[in-house]
């Protein structure tokens, strides 16, 4: 890292009508410096990288980049050509790649004109060779970017940017897809390149990869910069503060004697329709007091589980017991009547109903009960106020309980869906994903509810991908790699890690 | 069966089937890169009918036979950019928006051209495309023989197949139409515009259709007549799942459609005495339901099919 400055944005601000998304925003990037921008979702990081790569026009303010003889020169604001050509490239959280095309199509598409008749190929591939071999992303460039998986389609967008000369690499979430393993090795990569002179601004919240990664920190919240300083001054603690405002953040684990077993698999295979969704002889035992976490990364079997658990697959072999009965007949009515709770993996698809109210999806799972119906016919009054009531203690914030459930923020949904749930008082709660894509308020909160659950008597069993969250809840951990599950002896990080990536020990 | 083996080696079976399948060439392709772009045009029907209707129409005014397909070009360019406005920008079902411009296209083009002959009983005639001669072509035996009675028309399409294959595989504009059909995020994110490359290719893709109408009434017959385009659209859309919208594929699976439909006419008069005519009027479509099942299973579709994309979305 040097003290040359590479890029400046000065006083940002954008509005979109009465909302402030960025005000007076400020920030400078040195040459190979990685910068960390931090901040809630809808502190406006995703705002301020729109700006500076041209997909939105500030209000206000200017962004200075150096040109090619080393002078600060005004970008062009709200034209993503003039920030191609100014060397910003950036890599969002969602993919922009095109299945069908190959890695060389995807990496070439729309640089020069569209007009051409003959594209240069050899010039094209020397010049994606040296840059792979200068910075180790390694990717076969003749396969079509379908049969690639999620870290390899990584590299392809980082080299997307990196071919058009990119001098500023953005890094929205780039570890959100990935294995333990796999963002080491994306993170060494990274490293490479900005002791060649790239610099980095990596969007995160993941604190302990911010913390383990960056030279230097910038804090969004409410769309203001809140807060700047060296990664090496800076510890959990004081950023999470400065993201949220407030410090009583993580919820403290308590030790609690676990009590009965309330719902066990024995022996339970499952052939699924391929590799991703089998399982593979698996067992095991939830009991009151207890969360057990299963690790893994998703497409390991996960989701096959949390179906048959929800009783929408019927297991091959084996067995499923509730308390100390087994499942004859496993459906979805067995399971409800059985008092699981299901948060499921994902939440707008298979959580909510998006053209029905956010009353009518709160109530969707107790339809039977007396203050909801008499007779076959809703009681509309009473849905109104037990909604007006969960909304308000699970704090769901949106457009009120009448406005369509789709209207909602992903967080607001989850919060939702938590209300649906733990208002039918669960015994076991089989939450999938429960933090995936929520912002640390959000999810904390949700961390905060099952292990509320926990204390009052509850079984759950937690899939998550989020390591973190595994080990900061779990009583005890499994790890699921194509559809096995092995039973974790010590919690230890990186051996949960290894495994996860189906290394066997 | 010795019969229809000698149906099948016969120079003018072959030279039918090319013919018939003519139409479908440029249909095909010009269906095939709409959805390449990500947009289903259902509007294939009518745009048939309206470059059946003005190409002859503009023959038939004195334009010339070039003038004549330039003119069905423009119309179906026309009815594609209505297409276009509707469900890219707009982003309205592409299905619905699709049917409408069939329906609207098709009477448009029987308005038009009741209004411009009132009067007439039995539809006046135009001099149509003649077979041409290339010398050399016409020496090689068989194919000389098939190719010397098509028109100028079977050879342009054969030429289309050509230049589709061309731009689509080998040109920076045809990466960038496969990526926006694909993932337009891809395209957004370089700089590119996504409607404009949308809008482009269905346009495109409509001209083609509207020349593939003006065969039936310049080439194949010499006249407009109600009902002429009878499903051909509707076969085109189909013909492109079967050729897992690839050019070359598309050229095999018109001539194959082109082939069943020469041999039900053939067959007809050979066993017509024992057999319902409408059994073989039925088989092309009978034997093309059935390629479809074989070859559409794993046909490698554009991932954005059917999907709008708005900016700013993602």
């Amino acid at each position: 890292m040097s003290a040359q400055k590479v890029l400046s944005l000065r006083s940002l601000s954008k509005k979109f009508g009465s909302v402030v998304a960025n005000d007076d925003v400020s920030l400078d990037l040195y040459v190979g410096e990685i910068l960390s921008l931090l901040g809630e979702n809808g502190a406006g990081k995703t705002t301020l990288m729109n700006m500076l790569f041209g997909h939105y026009l500030p209000d206000n303010g200017e962004i200075l980049i150096t040109n090619k003889s080393n002078q600060m020169e005004q970008l062009r604001l709200g034209q993503p050509q003039a920030a191609i050509s100014a060397g910003i490239g950036m890599v969002h959280q969602h993919f922009t790649l095109a299945e069908n095309l190959t890695v060389f199509e995807n990496i070439t598409i729309g640089v020069g004109s569209l007009w051409a008749l003959k594209t240069d190929k050899k010039k094209a591939q020397k010049k994606i060779a040296d840059i792979i071999e200068r910075s180790g992303l390694v990717v076969a460039l003749s396969e079509p970017v379908g049969r690639l998986s999620v870290g390899e389609r990584q590299r392809v967008e980082i080299l997307k940017a990196l071919y058009r000369d990119a001098r500023v690499l953005v890094l929205d979430e780039p570890t959100a897809v990935l294995t333990p393993k796999e963002a080491d090795v994306l993170f060494d990569n990274v490293k490479a390149m900005t002791d060649d002179g790239l610099s980095v601004i990596f969007i995160s919240h993941k604190l302990r990869e911010v913390l383990e990664f960056s030279d230097r920190i910038v804090v969004l919240r409410h769309g203001q910069k809140v807060g700047e300083m060296l990664t090496k001054d800076a510890d959990e603690q004081s950023i999470a503060k400065m993201m949220v405002g407030e410090s009583t953040l993580i919820s403290k684990r308590v030790n609690i004697q676990v009590g009965n077993p309330l719902l066990s698999l024995e022996k339970v295979s499952m052939k699924g329709s391929s590799r991703r969704n089998r399982l593979v002889d698996i067992s095991l035992k939830v009991h009151e007091h207890e969360i057990l976490g299963i690790a893994g990364v998703s497409g390991n079997g996960q989701s096959t589980l949390a179906e048959l658990i929800s009783g929408l697959q019927k297991p091959d072999q084996g067995e499923v017991v509730l308390g100390t009965s087994t499942v004859k007949k496993l459906n979805p009515k067995v399971i409800v009547k059985a008092g699981i709770g299901r948060i499921p993996e994902d939440r707008h698809k298979d959580g909510i109903v998006g053209n029905m109210t956010v009353a009518e999806n709160i109530i969707l799972e107790s339809l039977s009960e007396k203050n909801i119906q008499k007779f076959g016919f809703l009681n509309r009054g009473s849905i109104n106020s037990i909604a007006e009531e969960l909304c308000s203690s699970y704090d769901v914030r949106g457009p009120g309980i009448h406005a369509h459930a789709r209207l909602l923020s992903g967080g607001n949904i989850q919060k939702m869906i938590l209300a649906r749930v733990f208002s039918r008082n669960p015994k076991i709660i089989l939450a999938n994903q429960p933090t995936r894509g929520l912002d640390m308020g959000a999810a904390s909160e949700v961390e905060r509810r099952l292990l509320e659950a926990r204390k009052n008597g509850s079984g759950i069993l937690l899939i998550s991908e989020d390591l973190d969250e595994i080990l900061r809840l779990s009583d005890r951990v499994l790890v699921i790699h194509s559809g096995v599950l092995t039973e974790i002896e010590n919690m230890d990080r990186e051996q949960i890690g290894l495994m996860m990536a189906g290394e066997s020990l | 069966m010795i019969d229809i083996l000698q149906i099948l080696i016969s120079e003018s079976f072959w030279a039918a089937s090319l013919r018939i399948s003519t139409p479908l060439i440029f249909g095909v392709l010009g269906a095939l890169l709409c959805e390449k772009s990500g947009v289903l045009n259902l509007g294939i029907e009518g745009i048939f009918v309206a470059g059946a209707m003005s190409g002859w129409l503009a023959v038939w005014l004195g334009a010339g036979l070039i003038g004549g397909v330039i003119v069905a070009g423009l119309a179906g360019a026309f009815f594609g950019l209505i297409h276009a406005i509707l469900t890219v920008p707009l982003g309205l079902s592409q299905h619905v928006s699709g049917l409408g411009v069939t329906l609207f296209a098709t009477s448009l083009s029987y308005f038009i051209y009741r209004t411009a002959l009132p009067n007439v009983s039995s539809p006046p005639r135009i001099e149509p495309f003649r077979p041409i001669d290339i010398p050399i072509i016409s020496d090689i035996p068989f194919l000389g023989e098939i190719m010397g009675q098509q028109t100028a028309m079977t050879w342009l399409a054969l030429l289309m197949v050509f230049i589709v294959w061309f731009v689509l595989y080998k040109t920076p504009l045809g990466i960038a139409i496969q990526a926006v059909g694909d993932n337009p995020n891809s395209v957004d994110a370089q700089g590119l515009s996504v409607y404009g490359l949308r809008i482009g290719s269905v346009v495109a893709g409509s001209a083609l259709m509207g020349v593939g109408g003006a065969f039936l009434t310049m080439s194949a017959f010499d006249a407009f007549f109600f009902g002429m385009v009878n499903g051909r659209g509707w076969v085109c859309i189909a013909l492109v799942i079967f050729a897992s919208w690839k050019p070359g594929k598309a050229l095999l699976g018109a001539v194959l459609f082109g082939a069943f439909d020469a041999l039900q006419v053939r067959l007809q008069t050979e066993v017509g005495a024992f057999v319902p005519g409408q059994i073989f009027l039925m088989a092309p479509y009978v034997l093309s339901i059935f390629a479809l099942m074989i070859a559409a299973r794993k046909a490698d579709y554009p991932r954005a099919l059917l999907t709008p994309w708005f900016k700013g979305e993602r």
